[in-house]
C-alpha cells in the first residue's frame, strides 16, 4: 500500500526521523492558514501516490500569503502529469504546506532501504547524488550506489550506518547525526512492515544538520492485518474506482489502458499468461483479472459486473482452469451473471479440469450465445475477432503486426485508444 | 523417478483446519502416505482419521515424518515452518499465501545452516505422479509419471503446462510449484539443479513470470550445467511497469524485471522459450523427439 508524502513524513517523526514542520491542506483556505500559521515562505508540495511532482510543476516556493493561495488554487483540482503517473495523471487533492528549508550550501543525498530477494533480506542503499534522477542514476551509474545488506537476526548495525555514511563523504562531525538518522530509518522501516522507503533527497544542511525532505514509504500488504493504524492511510482517490470495487470482493483487478478484451481468469500466472496470448493473438487486454482459486458463481457475477463496468471492453475471455473448481459450478455461474446482467457482449469460455464436458453441455443448453474454445490459443483467437479488433492470426507466434493493428482499430468506428 | 517427493513419503499436514483437512484428504486419496496433522491443543484426537499432535518435534517422533505441508493463516505460517525446521524435517512445502515479507525474511534467516529445504510460500506444493504422490494443492489427475519436470512461480498457469503435456501424452517426473511470493525457498535454479541431477529427468520446463532477476539466474545456470533440454515461458508480456499482478512477487520495479529481459537472458543460455503459454507442449515433443 501507497502513502502521501506527508504521512510518511509523520510516521517518520514517530520514530524520531527530523522532517520539516509541515501541514496538509485540502482547500485553498487551509493551505494559507497552514503557511500563515508556519511562516514565509513556504513550499507547497501537491500530494499524489507518484514520484517526479517536482519537474511536473507539483512542489513551488511561495513567499507571501498571496503566492500561497495563487499555487494553492493553480494545484487542487489540477491534473498532474509525472513520468510515473502515465499520461492520463493524477488529479490533485491535497497539498503539504512545509516550512522552507534553506537549501544554500546543502548536500543533497538519496538514501533507501528495499527488500532485496537474492539475499531475501532488507538492504540499505545510499547515494551521494540526491535530488530528482535517483533512477538515472541506477541506470547509468550503478556503482554510485552503496549497498548494505540487513542482517534480520540483529538489525541494522551502527558500523553499518558509518560505512555508508563516510562512504557518502559526508564530514566526520556529521557522521554520528547521520548514521543515528539511517538507524532511525531502519527502525520505522521494520516497525510498519514496509516493502520500501526512500528519502530523496536526504538533506545535510550547511549547520550540519540533516533532514528527510521527502520521504516515499510502501507497506506490505501481507503485514497490514497487524496496523490498523496505517491501514487508515489507504487514499482510495489515488486508486482506480473499479479496482477499489474489485478489491471488496476479493477479485485481484488491474485495469490496462487502451485494451478492450477484458478477461476473466483464476490465478495470477494464468491470468499473466491470458493478457499476453491476447496480445499475441493480435488483440490487447483490458485488464488483469484473477478470480482467484476457488471463485464461485457470486465472485463471477462480481468479476462481471467489473469488467462490464469498463465501456472499452468489447468482448471478454473467461479463462479457467478447475483444478479444485468444478466446471459445472463455473459454468452455473457465468450462466446466471450473463442472464441476470444482461451482458450484451461476445463472451468466449475456454474452461478445463473436473467436469469439464458437463460444463460445457449446461453452456450449450443455456440458450444463451456463448463461444467456446478447447485450448488458449484458440480462445484468444476467438475473443479478439468478437472484440472487431486485428485480424485473427493462424498462430500465436511473434506479433510486429500490433501496432498496425490497433491503429486500424481507432480508424473504424469502434473508439478506442491506440494501445501504448 | 522423481525428485524431494516419491514412494518414501511421510507428510504431515500443519494447520488441519478446513482448507488443510480439504487437501490433506486429498493427498490421501492420490497415494501419499498422509502420517498425521498438527493443530496445538488438539494433540491425541482424529480428524478424518489422522491422527493429530500438538506439536511437530512430536509428531516426527512418533509417526517419522519426513515432509511436512503447512496451511496455518499467514499470521503463523513462518511460525509453522521454523517449528517445523526446528524439528529436523527435510522438506517444508508452506501453501499458505499472504505471508508478510519481513516474517519470511526471518523464516529464512532461520532456516540458514539448517538441514530442511522450504518449498514456497504461497504455492501449489510438489507431486510426483509417477510415483503416486503429492505433496499440495493441485489436480491430481492432470498429471502423468513421467520424464518431464516442471518447476513454476504460479499455480494455475503450471496446470496449464501440466495439462498440455499430458494431453500429448508426455508425463511428469516432478512438478514443484515455487511459489509467486518475493521471498521464497527454493527457487528457479535451485529446481533446475534438482532436475539436473535426477537422471529420470529427461527434459524441463520452466515458467517464469516478471519481478526480480530468479529467472535470469537460473538461465545462467542452464548456460553453464544443464545438458537436458529446457522450455521456457515468461507470463506477465504484456503487464504494466509499476503494477503488482497478482503475485507479491509479480512486479516490474524501476524498469527492471520486465519480460523481455528474462526471455533474452534465457533464449541467450539456450533455453527454448516460447512466446506463447499455448505452446508449452508441443515445444516440449518436439525438443523430446530430437
Amino acid at each position: 500500500m501507497k502513502i502521501h508524502e506527508y504521512q510518511g513524513k509523520a510516521v517518520l517523526a514517530n520514530h524520531g526521523v527530523p522532517v520539516p514542520h509541515g501541514k496538509v491542506a485540502y482547500t485553498v483556505a487551509e493551505a494559507v492558514e497552514a503557511g500563515k500559521e508556519m511562516g514565509f515562505p513556504v513550499v507547497v508540495k501537491a500530494q499524489i501516490h507518484a514520484g517526479g511532482r517536482g519537474k511536473a510543476g507539483g512542489v513551488k516556493l511561495a513567499r507571501t500569503a498571496e503566492d500561497c493561495e495563487n499555487i494553492a488554487k493553480s494545484l487542487l483540482g489540477a491534473t498532474l502529469r509525472t513520468h510515473q503517473t502515465g499520461p492520463e495523471g493524477r488529479v490533485v487533492r491535497r497539498l503539504l504546506i512545509e516550512q522552507g528549508v534553506d537549501l544554500a550550501g546543502a548536500r543533497e543525498m538519496y538514501l533507501a532501504i528495499v527488500i532485496d530477494r537474492v539475499s531475501g533480506a532488507p538492504v540499505f542503499m545510499a547515494s551521494a547524488e540526491g535530488g530528482m534522477d535517483i533512477e538515472e542514476v541506477a541506470a547509468t551509474n550503478p556503482e554510485a550506489i552503496l549497498k548494505e545488506v540487513i542482517d534480520p537476526a540483529v538489525g541494522f548495525q551502527p558500523f553499518q550506518a558509518r560505512k555508508l555514511a563516510f562512504g557518502l563523504g559526508i564530514p566526520s562531525a556529521s557522521v554520528p547525526r547521520s548514521a543515528a538518522f539511517m538507524q532511525m530509518l531502519y527502525r520505522a522501516f521494520e516497525a510498519t512492515d514496509a516493502s520500501l522507503l526512500e528519502i530523496n533527497p536526504f538533506l545535510l544542511m550547511r549547520d550540519g544538520n540533516v533532514l528527510a525532505l521527502d520521504a516515499k514509504i510502501t507497506f506490505d500488504d501481507n503485514a497490514l492485518y497487524r496496523h490498523p493504524d496505517l491501514k487508515e492511510l489507504r487514499d482510495l482517490d489515488e486508486e482506480d474506482p473499479l479496482e477499489v470495487e474489485a478489491s471488496k470482493f476479493s477479485l485481484n483487478y488491474i485495469k490496462l489502458e487502451g485494451g478492450n478484451v477484458g478477461c476473466m481468469v483464476n490465478g495470477a500466472g494464468l491470468a499473466m499468461a491470458t493478457m499476453d496470448i491476447i496480445k499475441l493473438a493480435g488483440g490487447s487486454p483490458a485488464n488483469f483479472l484473477d478470480v482467484g482459486g476457488g471463485a464461485n458463481a457470486e465472485q463471477i457475477r462480481n468479476a462481471f459486473r467489473i469488467l462490464l463496468a469498463d465501456p472499452e471492453v468489447k468482448a471478454v475471455l473467461i479463462n479457467i482452469f478447475g483444478g479444485i473448481l468444478r466446471c459445472d459450478v463455473l459454468a452455473e455461474g457465468v450462466i446466471a451473471a450473463v442472464r441476470d446482467l444482461n451482458v450484451q457482449i461476445p463472451v468466449v469460455i475456454r474452461m478445463k479440469g473436473n467436469n469439464e464436458e458437463r460444463g460445457k453441455e449446461m453452456l450449450r443448453q443455456s440458450g444463451l450465445n456463448f463461444i467456446t474454445a478447447d485450448e488458449m490459443g484458440d480462445a484468444a483467437r476467438k475473443v479478439v475477432a468478437a472484440a472487431g479488433g486485428g485480424t485473427p492470426r493462424k498462430s500465436a507466434g511473434d506479433a510486429p503486426a500490433e501496432k498496425p493493428r490497433a491503429k486500424a482499430g481507432a480508424t473504424s468506428s469502434k473508439k478506442k485508444k491506440v494501445a501504448k | 523417478m522423481s525428485v524431494l517427493v516419491g514412494k518414501n513419503t511421510r507428510l504431515l499436514v500443519q494447520g488441519m483446519g478446513k482448507h488443510g483437512t480439504f487437501h490433506a484428504i486429498g493427498c490421501r486419496d492420490y497415494g501419499t502416505r498422509v502420517v498425521g496433522g498438527i493443530t496445538p491443543g488438539k494433540g491425541g484426537t482424529k480428524i478424518e482419521g489422522f491422527p493429530i499432535f500438538d506439536s511437530v518435534a512430536e509428531a516426527v517422533d512418533k509417526t517419522g515424518a519426513n515432509v511436512t505441508v503447512i496451511f496455518v493463516p499467514p499470521p503463523g505460517a513462518a511460525d509453522a515452518i521454523m517449528e517445523a525446521a526446528d524439528a529436523g524435517i527435510p522438506l517444508i512445502v508452506c501453501i499458505t499465501e499472504g505471508v508478510p515479507t519481513l516474517d519470511m525474511v526471518k523464516a529464512k534467516e532461520f532456516l540458514a545452516g539448517k538441514e530442511s529445504r522450504l518449498i514456497g510460500p504461497n504455492c501449489p506444493g510438489i507431486i510426483s505422479p509417477g510415483e503416486k504422490c503429492k505433496v499440495g494443492i493441485m489436480p491430481g489427475h492432470i498429471h502423468k509419471g513421467g520424464a518431464v519436470g516442471v518447476v513454476s512461480r504460479s499455480g494455475t498457469l503450471t496446470y496449464e503446462a501440466v495439462g498440455q503435456l499430458t494431453a500429448l501424452g508426455i508425463g511428469q517426473s516432478t512438478c514443484i510449484g515455487i511459489g509467486g511470493d518475493p521471498i521464497i525457498g527454493t527457487n528457479h535454479t535451485d529446481a533446475l539443479e534438482l532436475f539436473n541431477k535426477d537422471r529420470a529427468t529427461r527434459a524441463i520446463v520452466m515458467i517464469g513470470e516478471i519481478g526480480g532477476n530468479a529467472e535470469e539466474e537460473a538461465a545462467a545456470y542452464v548456460k553453464k550445467h544443464v545438458k537436458k533440454p529446457v522450455v521456457g515461458f515468461i507470463a506477465g508480456q504484456t503487464a504494466p511497469p509499476g503494477r503488482r499482478m497478482g503475485h507479491a512477487g509479480a512486479i516490474i520495479a524501476g524498469g527492471k524485471g520486465t519480460a523481455d529481459e528474462k526471455m533474452k537472458a534465457m533464449r541467450a543460455a539456450g533455453i527454448h522459450v516460447v512466446k506463447s503459454p499455448a505452446d508449452l507442449g508441443a515445444a516440449v515433443a518436439k525438443l523430446l523427439k530430437k
